[in-house]
């Protein structure tokens, strides 16, 4: 039997990680050239930076889209751990089928057709379109991934543990935030920041819904786009690749360590 | 609750097994609030858009008609309902651009996910039978792009696919070619977007079920001189199916209504549903119309979103 890496498969990783990392890599290179031209490679400069500094709309627009997805992330991770519990706790109710049908189907759901229907809604009950209306639409169509992250660290949960506080006279509110918050944490802060870059990303469903004064870093760039492609965009999205980059990478390693951490916690208090 | 159903019952003041989960108020709420939102924001304005997709387009604010007024009560709705009309539908039927943007849709959404799950395939094979040292990091590498925003990623094929693009530039100078290619503004830059864009939700779930698998189910097979390529469609395909169908549907669903792909990659003969709803919106302003089209994109996408849920559903509960 094949044992360890064999010649098909180094290949197919190789490839496949060279076809998804090759043009992230190639544009941010090309942010960094002297050129005009984001094909012809004319010596190494900054000045992109520089000017994406300058440019005020721009630097707006950034600010509303990290505001929008701050809240939205916080709101998405509280509605969407509240609709995992429900989902892996409860059993059955009246109303789970359309419960779990409502939390599975934005998942795959066509971005224009929530853009769509939710600005007919705030059109509908006469809601002024802006910041608010986008956080809105955001949270309601992040929540589900974080449900979906959140839920599968729930199934693996050890409900004994839940179980010794509620005898030990802990309140259910308190046992939740000192046993089961702490447990599914990593579940939580991946919910979280899944909800968040989803939002930092989201092109269409903030288009429908947004209004005056609240343009987003996406929709800036998507419009630059259309009027052509410049390095000064490249500069832009290399620093939004940066700080996601960062940011997941460190999660993933304090995460790795808690987790690692509470292992030997667990094996000390078996040994005793 | 299982749990509950096999203790016994505690002595009075002790909180019962679960009983996180059982408390009256406090699990009342828990429920509600997530439940309340998306039948709010999620359900309801979907009958908006069913409404609206029976008004007719007014010069008005909002641009259609009629308006429900509620302080008419229920003779002023029902005089409203009267105003309902099919002849946003109607025009549908008559207008070949709708019916040829649902099927181009569907064309290349069912082309893009064959292709995906063609070059994914290899990719979560490997990494299920790399080192097990190795998976997670790998695992990271998959999910990583999947981070950084989407409108980033096709936006950096436009430098690579473009005429005087890197790509031609690259073909030119090995000889391969000696005139550039046209690959931008094509359906072809479209299948590398999407295909692209959405590999990692299909090597995700291919990944889950290749790591899953039995190896030794592999070994008795080659000891009973089966070659590997026949204990490939014998035994790893069959096992892996589960997560074949699973991000087959992550891909065709969101593809058949994608908006930003063929928006910047596509030529002007790329229409795709999402993107005639998206002009029909933004640029003609026809709301009533815009309403039926996204109507009829969820009728034809609702079989599949069903199908999806009791997957989902399913695997969920295996997990239990």
């Amino acid at each position: 039997m094949r044992r360890g890496p064999s010649w098909f498969n180094v290949t197919s990783i190789t490839l496949g990680f060279a076809f998804l990392y090759i043009p992230i890599i190639i544009l941010v290179i090309y942010s960094f050239n002297e050129s005009k031209l984001v094909t012809v490679w004319a010596g190494f400069s900054t000045k992109w930076y520089v000017s994406m500094l300058s440019n005020q709309s721009l630097l707006d627009a950034a600010w509303v889209t990290v505001r929008i997805a701050l809240l939205t992330a916080t709101l998405a991770t509280i509605l969407g751990t509240l609709a995992a519990l429900t989902l892996v706790r409860y059993g059955r109710f009246h109303g789970r089928t359309l419960f779990s049908g409502m939390v599975y189907a934005p998942l795959v759901m066509p971005d224009v057709i929530t853009g769509l229907s939710l600005l007919l809604l705030f059109v509908a009950i006469g809601f002024d379109r802006g910041f608010w209306t986008v956080v809105i639409a955001h949270v309601t169509f992040t929540m589900c991934f974080v449900t979906v992250v959140v839920q599968s660290r729930l199934v693996t949960f050890d409900m004994s543990l839940e179980e010794a506080a509620l005898d030990l006279g802990a309140t259910p509110a308190k046992t939740f935030f000192a046993v089961t918050l702490p447990l599914i944490l990593p579940g939580v802060v991946a919910g979280w920041m899944l909800a968040f870059t989803l939002s930092l990303d989201d092109l269409v469903i903030a288009s429908f819904t947004t209004g005056p004064g609240a343009t987003t870093l996406p929709m800036k760039i998507y419009s630059q786009v259309r009027l052509g492609v410049t390095p000064e965009i490249n500069a832009v999205c290399t620093v939004l690749i940066a700080i996601v980059t960062t940011g997941v990478l460190i999660a993933s390693i304090v995460t790795k360590r808690r987790e690692v951490e509470r292992q030997r916690a667990e094996r000390l208090a078996i040994q005793g | 609750m299982a749990v509950t159903d096999t203790q016994p019952t505690p002595p009075p003041g002790i909180a019962a097994p679960a009983a996180l989960a059982k408390r009256g108020r406090l699990r009342w709420l828990v429920v509600a609030i997530p439940y309340v939102w998306m039948l709010l924001l999620f359900l309801v304005p979907f009958f908006i858009v069913v409404k609206i997709s029976f008004s007719t387009t007014a010069i008005a604010l909002p641009p259609y008609t009629p308006v429900f007024d509620l302080s008419g009560g229920l003779s002023g709705i029902w005089d409203s309902v009267k105003e309902f009309t099919f002849d946003n539908y109607v025009f549908l039927t008559e207008d070949s651009l709708y019916w040829r943007s649902y099927l181009t849709s569907l064309r290349i959404a069912f082309v893009s996910t064959v292709l995906i799950l063609i070059v994914a395939y290899p990719i979560a094979y490997g990494m299920a039978r790399a080192r097990k040292e190795w998976r997670p990091s790998l695992l990271m590498l998959v999910i990583l792009p999947f981070w950084t925003s989407f409108l980033i990623r096709v936006y950096a094929w436009i430098g690579i696919l473009k005429q005087e693009g890197l790509l031609n530039q690259f073909l030119l100078w090995l000889g391969v070619i000696d005139k550039p290619l046209v690959i931008m503004s094509t359906d072809w830059a479209v299948y590398i977007g999407i295909v692209y864009s959405y590999l990692p939700f299909m090597i995700l779930p291919l990944y889950a079920a290749l790591e899953k698998m039995d190896e030794t189910l592999l070994e008795a097979a080659a000891d009973l001189g089966c070659p590997p390529i026949q204990a490939f469609w014998k035994i790893t395909f069959p096992l892996s199916l589960p997560g074949v169908v699973a991000g087959c549907f992550l891909v065709f669903i969101p593809v058949v209504g994608e908006f930003v792909i063929p928006d910047l990659l596509g030529g002007s003969n790329t229409i795709m549903i999402g993107r005639t709803l998206w002009n029909e919106f933004f640029n003609n302003r026809d709301w009533p119309v815009a309403s039926a089209v996204a109507v009829i994109l969820l009728l034809i996408l609702v079989i599949p979103i069903v199908y999806f849920q009791n997957q989902q559903q399913k695997e969920a509960e295996k997990a239990r």
